[in-house]
């Protein structure tokens, strides 16, 4: 077995378990801290297919600005341990089988449109970082500029949202 | 060197995992944490198409997922943040005002 996939197989292992731990864990900051756990071991794994800047973005922005954007309003509304609802019958036995079919159909999908095309790229020639910058400002050039915009809007959608109502 | 498949199949498990969580949890904040988890998987599933076929255009793609989901916290844990000041509450079942 080479380093490179004991190395996957344990990054692998760590996201599993964290999202598995994001469904188990009742109160929600227990759940987001799993979820910090699954993108950063998704992250070493971006570095391991030899795309640094995606696992630096990743971890900046994922695991930085939106998880502490989550734990902030979680703190911020003081929110306690969910409350335990009953399932129905039909979501108690169907949802196992269910959910497992959901994710073998994706594999399998996934795996039989695209998963057989041979690694044509050595890990040198690919993932440069100007090489994206380049095609980000060139090729996807106007949805670079929309995301501005989008994120603008995003921003006083947000203070829109937020804002206390005004006495009137 | 880790077969593309590898990723894809641990992309799956993830989604599948995000789509179990999404349905199964009642705090509308761990909700929307599993919508991130779902995104990230779709993300893994993005990488590694865009090594398999050594083309770039893919690491892009996550880029702009990247940034859509970063908007869509910032109004969407504003809406959190008024639905609990109205409701009181941040369990799913209390805010069922178009149920029947």
């Amino acid at each position: 077995m080479s380093p490179a996939l004991i190395v996957f197989f344990l990054l692998a292992a760590l996201s599993v378990i964290g999202a598995l731990s994001l469904i188990l864990q009742k109160h929600p900051i227990h759940s987001a801290l799993s979820l910090i756990v699954v993108m950063v071991s998704l992250a070493g794994l971006y570095l391991l297919m030899g795309a640094e800047f995606v696992a630096a973005v990743q971890i900046i922005v994922y695991g930085g600005a939106i998880m502490v954007l989550f734990v902030f309003v979680i703190m911020l509304l003081n929110a306690s341990a969910e409350e335990h609802t009953s399932f129905s019958k039909l979501a108690k036995f169907g949802g196992l089988p269910l959910a497992l079919a959901l994710t073998g159909l994706l594999a399998a999908a996934m795996i039989r449109n695209g998963g057989a095309v041979p690694n044509s790229a050595t890990p040198d020639a690919l993932a440069k970082t100007s090489d994206i910058s380049l095609m980000l400002f060139s090729t996807f050039v106007y949805p670079f500029e929309l995301t501005s915009f989008l994120i603008l809007v995003a921003i006083m959608g947000a203070l829109v949202l937020a804002q206390r109502e005004k006495k009137t | 060197m880790v077969p593309t498949q590898y990723y894809l199949i641990l992309s799956a498990i993830l989604f599948g995992l995000g789509a179990v969580a999404f349905v199964v949890k009642r705090n509308i904040i761990t909700i929307f944490m599993s919508i991130e988890l779902m995104l990230n998987a779709v993300n893994l599933a993005f990488v590694a198409f865009s090594q398999a076929k050594g083309k770039l255009d893919g690491q892009v793609f996550v880029l702009f997922v990247i940034v859509v989901a970063a908007a869509e916290a910032a109004v969407g844990l504003g809406i959190i943040i008024l639905t609990a000041r109205n409701r009181r509450s941040l369990n799913i079942e209390r805010v069922d005002l178009l149920k029947l």
